[in-house]
């Protein structure tokens, strides 16, 4: 019991994670910066924001409800750390593997944009209202054709277990070539699902200001931060365990710096994407998830079933 | 009754798309734009107004910090009237150097836009590359006046400094690098998907309703009407040069844009032969400070479109009255029919399209009541008129003090 409560607070869940998501944001930061050719911040700029708006005064609108506006970013943070038991850090098996944890995982990973809504609805401003609408319209976009992308080698790895999935192409790693059309749709649908540019839309700054948190600040507003930070690192290291289960099964050490290695190679990506591409209106993005990333996502289950059955 | 869903959003006064507080409503229909209304107003300085109590010269300083962008514009446009008025013969020299850091003006102008539409369509990558090579322009504009911006280069008669070859030879080498640029500017950012679907066919604004709504600079232009007072009704030296004015047919945001970048490549053009061609000779001529009686009327080509100076003189050393007309007031009629029936995602780069500077537009005050909502558009004299009077419910008759002061 204290080894389990040891792993869930310390190593790998809520600190260990918290401080890899500061790490990957000053990852993201910079290299976004070097991106645009601009020097970026130091490596403890993302600490100390956090800093900062943990000794900041905590502002709650009189017409919000204060017991859910205050409840609400616990929920997204405890969410996004729950999800990340469940996913394989430095050997083929996860923290507490069971059976069919993929989907508990894509569940716990719902819920943060779920909050979200919920945090723009309850703060009772105009901004933050359209940013939760927006928000919740961008979540049926793009959730079908990244769950169907992952779906696809689940498929073929005959389980719904990441664990299980992971051992699987580990076993076949010729396999993982299968599945590169389902690792372009996740990485971008994951764009959306972290809502960074071009689907930064719940929170583009220049039409509705802070979006669904403009009107959360202080302590609050850091728990926001930090989900949107350990979700980065959550989804990026899901990808990774999915899409390239590659060299893993050796010594601890050995495994846990490939781990990290392979969460720069998506954070990498994804901050390329964010960096090359203007922000989609509303209406393209929806367009754009079900018009193309759900027909791939699509064929991507039927060339897996295919697969399977040729190897069957 | 039917159940309204609509609902009225606030863009500014003070709002992250904007750069000076000016409102906009606009009333949505889920993510569209039903109506919306512009309201201008804010920022009323009271220039033209301390224009009367300076002199020619002090307010050539004054007049130049309308705007801190088409500073250039401003101040060149008033001395023109101030020229004209004295029936001063300014050197050709002069007015070769007027139009360089006019057309640099216009690239930093013009750079300067493209960060920003790149910032308000969420494209920041854009923005920081645009920016940083507007430093090449700021930097050259340095080295030849001394400031960034607010350069302080003209004088009634001419202008106040005058270039090396050396300097030259740095400006040509500057404009290479910029013309560099530029290409690769309208090769990736023209071509570029994403951004090609986030402007065209947003903020349409047809040629009849272009020359209707009175548009002005690239807005009117990029509609399709080639209208440039560079070219209609030079000034200056720009006869003498070999440029073409842009249009382009779009008739949108996207269009706007191709006719911004594409000005940029004018604008290299005409600093070349403006260096190639200038003469030797004085920069400036000498015009007595008490400026003969009448009036003047002259237009600009401003980097953001048509600009408008007006000064009466009555025979001393101050004029009597100063009338600017920034290109933003032309354009701003706009706003509201390019707004309408958009979606509210692309409402900041419509506005911004129109490359607005509200700051140089406002000539009045607009009072609104907080408890009725009543408005009211006060002039000068009205506003005078009103204070009086509150100030005589107050108990403080200031009327006959103030009739002793103004000397009437």
């Amino acid at each position: 019991m204290w080894l389990a409560l040891f792993q869930i607070v310390i190593f790998p869940g809520f600190l260990f994670l918290g401080a890899l998501s500061l790490v990957f944001e000053y990852v993201d930061r910079k290299l976004y910066a070097r991106m645009q050719n601009r020097i970026g911040p130091p490596w403890y700029q993302p600490l100390a924001d956090i800093v900062k708006l943990l000794s900041k005064e905590t502002i709650v609108p009189c017409d919000a409800d204060s017991h859910l506006f205050g409840a609400i970013p616990v929920f997204a943070l405890a969410a996004t750390c729950a999800a990340f038991l469940y996913i394989p850090i430095w050997s083929i098996n996860s923290l507490m593997p069971f059976d069919s944890d993929l989907i508990v995982v894509l569940y716990f990973l719902t819920i943060p944009t779920l909050t979200y809504f919920l945090a723009g609805w309850f703060s009772s401003s105009l901004f933050a209202e359209l940013g939760a609408i927006r928000a919740m319209t961008q979540l049926f976009a793009y959730e079908v054709p990244l769950y169907m992308a992952l779906l696809g080698p689940a498929l073929l790895a005959g389980t719904w277990s990441i664990s299980g999935i992971t051992a699987f192409y580990h076993q076949n790693p010729a396999l993982l070539l299968v599945n590169i059309p389902a690792l372009l749709v996740s990485i971008v649908t994951a764009q959306g699902k972290l809502e960074r540019a071009p689907f930064d839309i719940p929170d583009a700054e220049t039409e509705i200001v802070g979006g669904t948190f403009t009107e959360y600040s202080g302590r609050l507003l850091a728990m926001f931060k930090m989900t949107l930070n350990t979700e980065l690192v959550v989804v990026a290291a899901l990808i990774s365990a999915i899409f390239f289960p590659l060299f893993i099964g050796g010594s601890a050490v050995v495994g846990f710096l490939l781990f990290l290695v392979k969460l720069l190679v998506v954070v990498f990506l994804l901050t390329l994407m964010r960096a090359a591409l203007a922000r989609f209106r509303m209406d393209q993005m929806v367009n754009f998830c079900w018009k193309v990333l759900a027909p791939v996502a699509l064929a991507q289950i039927l060339i897996d079933l295919i697969v399977k059955g040729a190897l069957l | 009754m039917e159940k309204d869903n609509r609902i009225m959003i606030p863009l500014g006064p003070q709002h992250p798309a904007l750069e000076e507080p000016e409102s906009f409503n606009l009333l949505l229909e889920g993510e569209r734009i039903a109506a919306a209304s512009v309201l201008i107003g804010y920022n009323h300085r009271g220039m033209e107004k301390a224009a009367e109590s300076r002199t020619y010269v002090q307010n050539i300083y004054l007049l130049e910090r309308i705007c801190g962008i088409c500073s250039h514009s401003h101040s060149t446009c008033y001395v023109q009237t101030v020229e004209a008025l004295a029936g001063a013969e300014v050197p050709r020299r002069a007015l070769y150097l007027r139009a360089l850091i006019g057309e640099l003006e216009r690239i930093h102008s013009h750079l300067l836009w493209l960060g920003i539409a790149g910032h308000e369509i969420g494209f920041l990558s854009l923005f920081m590359y645009a920016w940083r090579d507007r430093e090449i322009v700021m930097d050259t504009l340095e080295m030849l006046t001394g400031n960034r911006i607010n350069y302080g280069m003209n004088a009634i008669g001419g202008v106040r400094r005058d270039i090396t070859p050396e300097q030259a030879q740095k400006v040509l080498e500057a404009v290479d690098a910029l013309q560099a640029r530029t290409e690769y500017y309208e090769k990736a950012v023209l071509g570029e998907e994403t951004v090609a679907q986030r402007l065209i066919g947003v903020g349409k604004l047809l040629k009849e309703d272009a020359l209707r709504l009175d548009a002005a600079g690239p807005v009117l232009r990029a509609s399709g009407v080639a209208r440039d007072i560079r070219k209609d009704d030079p000034n200056g030296i720009y006869p003498e040069l070999d440029f073409n004015v842009i249009t382009d047919t779009h008739a949108d945001v996207f269009g706007r844009t191709v006719v911004r970048v594409l000005e940029l490549m004018e604008s290299y053009k005409m600093i070349r032969q403006i260096i190639q061609q200038m003469p030797e000779g004085p920069i400036a001529v000498k015009v007595p400070a008490r400026i003969p009686a009448g009036e003047a009327f002259m237009r600009y080509e401003a980097p953001r479109g048509e600009d408008v100076h007006y000064t009466r003189s009555n025979g001393t050393d101050k004029p009597d009255r100063v009338k600017v007309r920034a290109p933003t007031l032309a354009n701003s009629a706009a706003i509201a029919h390019m707004l309408e029936g958009g979606y509210l995602a692309d409402a900041p780069i419509v506005i911004a399209a129109i490359d607005p500077c509200f700051s140089c537009t406002d000539r009045s005050v607009r009072v609104v009541d907080a408890r009725s909502g009543e408005e009211k558009l006060f002039d000068w004299e009205g506003l005078r008129k009103y204070s009086v009077a509150w100030y005589a419910k107050q108990g403080v008759d200031l009327s006959a003090a103030s009739m002793r002061l103004r000397g009437d």
